[in-house]
């Protein structure tokens, strides 16, 4: 059969079980005598703890064991910081899975109650009383990192966990020289992730023989066994993590938390599985968020619209401890990207990073690259207007041109490759840019606020090289492996060591198996998620799986293609360089009705009767693929919106994407990926962001106040694509997880300003809620 | 979420509600569950017994008698908005109905429990007070109807004494010749109002006959807006009029200011002008 599986948009076969409910999630699986742990939670922002009551608590109907900090201090090392970037005087405070001195966000974990059944521990928690100390709060990341503000660790001084900083070229020269100078301060708001499914561990301790299996919601089970490791003391040979279907992660299911530490020191004490669940209420305060900077830029640039340079202090929120990826996240992921899709050559910025009263801040969708997209894409329409020019021209006018092997930036790292302009034109075409520029004029003639958004993009992704995540301080490597099995039926097994929770790989690394053997697609079962069962591996975050464990799982089954080479070669007597290959046949040059079929290698190889002289039996390979470089896909994307000039309301009603991935291996997934990303990145633009009150209490603590994105607030999304393969990736791929949310947010938030530029307002913080819109349209009737 | 420990009782009729509340201190009434069960799992309520009143089947349903409509209590929205009786009598409440909350929710809540929580920032109220609709309320001391404007008393409190159910409501079918339409401003998180306006004009011999305006989500209330009200009677329903009656809103506000982090209370009161005013050309356009 001739099956051209790879590169088509064949449905998710993830799909049927996610849609009907039969999927089985961490909290549907129950263990004999299984018991349940509720966490009590730090209600204040920053405090000192006087002193802690457990006893009522403890004296509940079914609880069985009430432990503070002071019982797991000493049992459970604290959490460690996994990305410890160099030369910026990192500081790693204590993080103990439950605070015992003092707390420092609304959701600190304080106490943790267990119980026969979950109802009894939350009962229970209320019983338990804690004398606070309250201290001052600070949420502002600038704030926080001036003389004077609350202090929230001893070791870190105005609050700086690091001072951070890129430089390429010459900055401060160019902006000395430059005809004109634009300036802006771009705040982007702290997110809440909103997986479908909150987070949630079971552990499992066998006390005979030290052995602890954590069934755990994450994105990277090697890592969490790895950090489980290292907190619980439990060697990692002896610890299993299984990460069953995860409901969404958003990179918020990447960090190691206090939970699963604390769930598995229950297990640990009371030699019974313990299952403990988060709430969507503890899921807005337990559970990493996003963003969180105030970003001061400024941009240089030659009369003619050439930019010459680009400056930027960043203040990054990083909550009240170190996540565990998060000091990378807010400059090697985003400092190295200030070049854009641009040949800017003078590069300089400054990231602190700042503990505040919040919810820790590390890696959500995009992770970074929006926050430096959204700085340059910004700052390029503030110049365009400086200019009197049309935003596109700036652009086009800056694009690194078409490169195909290669390109360096100011900022140290090198391109793949790209073809920006494409992307570009695409976008302009299919919006019919010149036209709605037309339309907009007319609108203004009516009086009505009309804007047209654009912006390119380039990512970083596919992370990465293994030895550049140990120059990063990444505290681990960043390469995949695979193993391909072939059952002697011609049946076909993946084990990968990434973790796929809703992107897709189940289906898209089938395909890649049929493309390469030509096996049918439903003759490959893709299994990931259990480190019993996979080969180790890095994650699934970054837009790095298909990338880096595609190309790990295409490496193993090109073994099992020279295997079955030479074994078909053996079997038809003849050489092996004579053997060719078809659609799943390997046949004699010339006589192509003398083959084998890879099913008939597979049979033969597993019952071995046959076999050349030394070679092994089986049909099976593994192969380990450290990525050469990033991968960096790129393209451009535009937003129409409209502003109720009476109410402030936005509605967008048109947007464009055009991304280049590279090869795509299923273009209905891509697409799938895009809408999506785009609905994220428009989320913090027009609804999303997290509110606290002085004292650091959430205002946005439930689903009735924290406004996501919904399907009646977005447009049609027209997705378009280019392909311009990586040189350096066996298939050529890029990957496509978050280039939506990473273009999205500056396209949707240059379209607004473009609406309001009329009135002459340049500037309103994310998100544009109506009543700052209509205030801002105030304050410009009211002040011109 | 995990609420509470609470008992379960549920009803077989009204009388049987009536006492279960009575014989149990501090009981809520449960009906479709969409205001008091997520009250439940925040821990905000803790009621120490649940009247269950949704499978009394007497409660649910629309009719219309002597040039009323009558609702029992259990109807979900979704059957009020595509009730022909309703469409046809009461379209500003159909409207309403409509654009509660989402789907799930206008499958399962219930008119009876949406008015008796009260939610200044709900739907159905704003229609139901310019409607001038009436409650009808079963207690210990039998029955008795409570008009809509009378209801309320204060952010989520109402006129209800301890043990009473309300078991529907009774809404005058509109006369000929009036239009009517409901126009929200919705919250887009929670999707309550952050305004709605619920606007009634009568026309006869071309020009304005009655008027009945009410606004909800701008105060603790519904604000009935009589300065609009007074301005529409009499006029010629046109454009100039419309502004003219909608500008004199400010005037209306004079109860209990609302406002949260997504938009304060100066921000809802001019809200209110500019979606009155689209009320009005929506209902006056239906008029006559």
């Amino acid at each position: 059969m001739t099956t051209r599986v790879f590169s088509s948009g064949i449905r998710r076969r993830e799909d049927p079980r996610l849609i009907t409910g039969r999927a089985s999630y961490t909290d549907d699986i129950k263990l004999p005598g299984m018991v349940h742990a509720a966490i009590l939670r730090s209600m204040y922002a920053h405090a000192n703890i006087a002193s802690i009551d457990t006893s009522a608590a403890a004296a509940q109907p079914g609880v069985i064991a009430v432990y503070t900090g002071a019982d797991t201090e000493g049992a459970l090392n604290g959490l460690p910081c996994a990305w410890l970037i160099p030369n910026s005087d990192l500081k790693t405070p204590a993080h103990p899975a439950i605070a015992k001195d003092r707390v420092r966000y609304v959701g600190d974990a304080v106490a943790v109650v267990v119980a026969e059944t979950r109802y009894q521990a939350e009962d229970a928690l209320e019983h338990i009383s804690v004398e606070y100390e309250p201290l001052d709060a600070v949420l502002n990341p600038k704030e926080a990192a001036q003389e004077g503000a609350p202090q929230l660790h001893d070791e870190a001084p105005s609050n700086l966990a690091f001072t951070w900083a890129v430089a390429g070229g010459d900055a401060d020269a160019a902006f000395a020289e430059a005809d004109v100078t634009v300036s802006d301060v771009i705040t982007l708001p702290r997110l809440i992730a909103n997986p479908m499914e909150p987070r949630s561990a079971i552990a499992q301790w066998v006390g005979p023989t030290g052995e602890l299996t954590l069934w755990s919601t994450s994105q990277n089970p090697h890592i969490a066994r790895f950090l489980t490791s290292v907190v619980t003391g439990v060697p990692e040979h002896r610890i299993r993590v299984i990460a069953p279907e995860v409901g969404g992660g958003f990179g918020s299911k990447i960090p190691y938390y206090p939970d699963e530490a604390i769930t598995a020191f229950c297990a640990m004490r009371l030699g019974v599985p313990v299952k403990w669940t988060e709430t969507r209420s503890e899921n807005y305060l337990a559970t990493t968020q996003g963003r969180d900077h105030i970003e001061e830029v400024e941009m240089a640039s030659t009369a003619d619209g050439r930019i010459t340079g680009l400056r930027t202090t960043v203040y990054a929120g990083l909550g009240g401890y170190l996540s565990t990826a998060a000091p990378g996240v807010p400059t090697i992921l985003h400092g190295l990207m200030y070049s854009g899709a641009y040949d800017i050559p003078n590069i300089s910025g400054t990231i602190y990073g700042v503990f505040n009263n919040g919810t820790p801040v590390d890696a959500y969708r995009g992770a970074g690259r929006p926050e430096a997209t959204t700085l340059i894409e910004r700052l390029v329409d503030v110049l365009a207007a400086e200019l009197g020019m049309d935003p596109v021209e700036v652009r086009r006018k800056n694009l690194i041109p078409k490169f195909e092997n290669g390109h360096d930036v100011a900022t140290g790292i090198t391109y793949d490759s790209g073809d920006y302009e494409v992307t570009l034109d695409s976008a302009l075409d299919a919006a019919g840019y010149s036209s709605l520029r037309e339309e907009q004029a007319q609108a203004r003639q009516e009086g009505r606020l009309v804007g047209v958004g654009v912006s390119t993009y380039v990512e970083i992704c596919g992370l990465g090289p293994s030895q550049v995540a140990g120059a990063v301080g990444f505290q681990g490597g960043l390469w995949e492996s695979a193993i391909v099995r072939f059952h002697p039926t011609g049946k076909v097994n993946v084990m990968v060591g990434s973790s796929p929770h809703g992107q897709g790989e189940e289906t898209t690394f089938a395909q890649i198996v049929a493309g390469e053997v030509g096996v049918d697609v439903d003759d490959v079962e893709v299994i990931h998620g259990d480190t019993d069962l996979t080969p180790m591996g890095w994650g699934t975050y970054g837009s790095r799986t298909t990338a880096v464990s595609g190309a790990a799982v295409t490496l193993a089954t090109r073994k099992i293609k020279d295997k079955s080479r030479a074994l078909a070669a053996h079997l038809l007597e003849a050489a092996t360089e004579d053997i060719e290959y078809e659609d799943g046949r390997f046949f004699v040059r010339g006589s192509p009705d003398q083959h084998k079929t890879i099913q008939d290698i597979a049979l033969m190889a597993n019952v071995a009767w046959d076999m050349p002289e030394g070679m092994e039996p089986g049909l099976e390979a593994s192969a380990f693929y450290d990525p050469p470089n990033f991968t960096y896909p790129f393209g451009a994307h535009l937003a129409v919106v409209e502003v109720d000039l009476a109410t402030g309301q936005i509605d967008l009603q048109k947007y464009v994407a055009v991304d280049d991935c590279g090869v795509q291996i299923n273009p209905m997934i891509v697409e799938g990926q895009v809408h999506g990303g785009v609905a994220q990145g428009v989320g913090p633009v027009l609804w999303e962001g997290v509110v606290y009150d002085e004292s650091g209490q959430p205002l946005t603590g439930t689903m009735l106040d924290y406004a996501l994105p919904r399907a009646d607030g977005l447009p049609d999304i027209e997705v378009q694509s280019n392909t311009t393969p990586s040189p350096h990736h066996p298939l050529g791929v890029k990957g496509v997880g978050e280039a939506g949310t990473i273009a999205s947010t500056p396209t949707v938030y240059n379209a607004v300003m473009d609406a309001l530029r009329p009135l002459g307002i340049t500037r309103i913080d994310m998100p544009l809620t109506p009543e700052k819109v209509w205030r801002a349209m105030q304050d410009a009737r009211n002040g011109g | 979420m995990f609420p509470a420990n609470t008992n379960y009782h549920r009803a077989g009729s009204v009388a049987e509600a009536i006492q279960l509340l009575a014989a149990n201190e501090g009981a809520k009434v449960l009906a479709g569950g969409h205001s008091l069960i997520p009250a439940m799992k925040l821990r905000l309520a803790a009621p120490e017994a649940l009247v269950d009143i949704g499978h009394i089947e007497a409660l649910r349903g629309i009719s219309l008698e002597s040039g009323s409509l009558v609702i029992g209590a259990l109807t979900n929205f979704a059957t009020i908005a595509s009730s022909e009786l309703v469409q046809a009598n009461a379209q500003v409440l159909a409207e309403a109905a409509g654009v509660v909350g989402d789907p799930a929710v206008r499958n399962r809540g219930t008119i009876g429990g949406n008015v008796s929580h009260g939610d200044p920032a709900s739907d159905p109220p704003t229609a139901l007070t310019a409607l001038g609709a009436t409650y009808n309320v079963s207690g210990p001391g039998g029955e008795r109807s409570i008009a809509a404007s009378d209801f309320p008393t204060g952010l989520l409190e109402n006129a209800l004494q301890d043990n009473e159910i309300l078991t529907g409501v009774a809404v005058p079918a509109l006369a000929a010749g009036c239009g009517s339409a409901y126009v929200k401003f919705p919250h887009p998180a929670s999707r309550y109002a952050v305004v709605g306006v619920a606007a009634i004009v009568g026309v006869e011999g071309g020009s304005c006959s009655s008027a009945s305006v009410v606004i909800g989500g701008v105060e603790t209330t519904p604000t009935r807006a009589s300065s609009v009200e007074a301005a529409l009677v009499g006029s010629d329903l046109g454009d100039g009029a419309l502004d003219a009656a909608a500008a004199a809103v400010a005037a209306d506000f004079t109860g209990d200011p609302m406002g949260d982090i997504f938009a304060s209370d100066e921000y809802r009161r001019a809200m209110a002008a500019v979606y009155l005013r689209r009320a009005l050309g929506i209902a006056a356009s239906r008029a006559g």
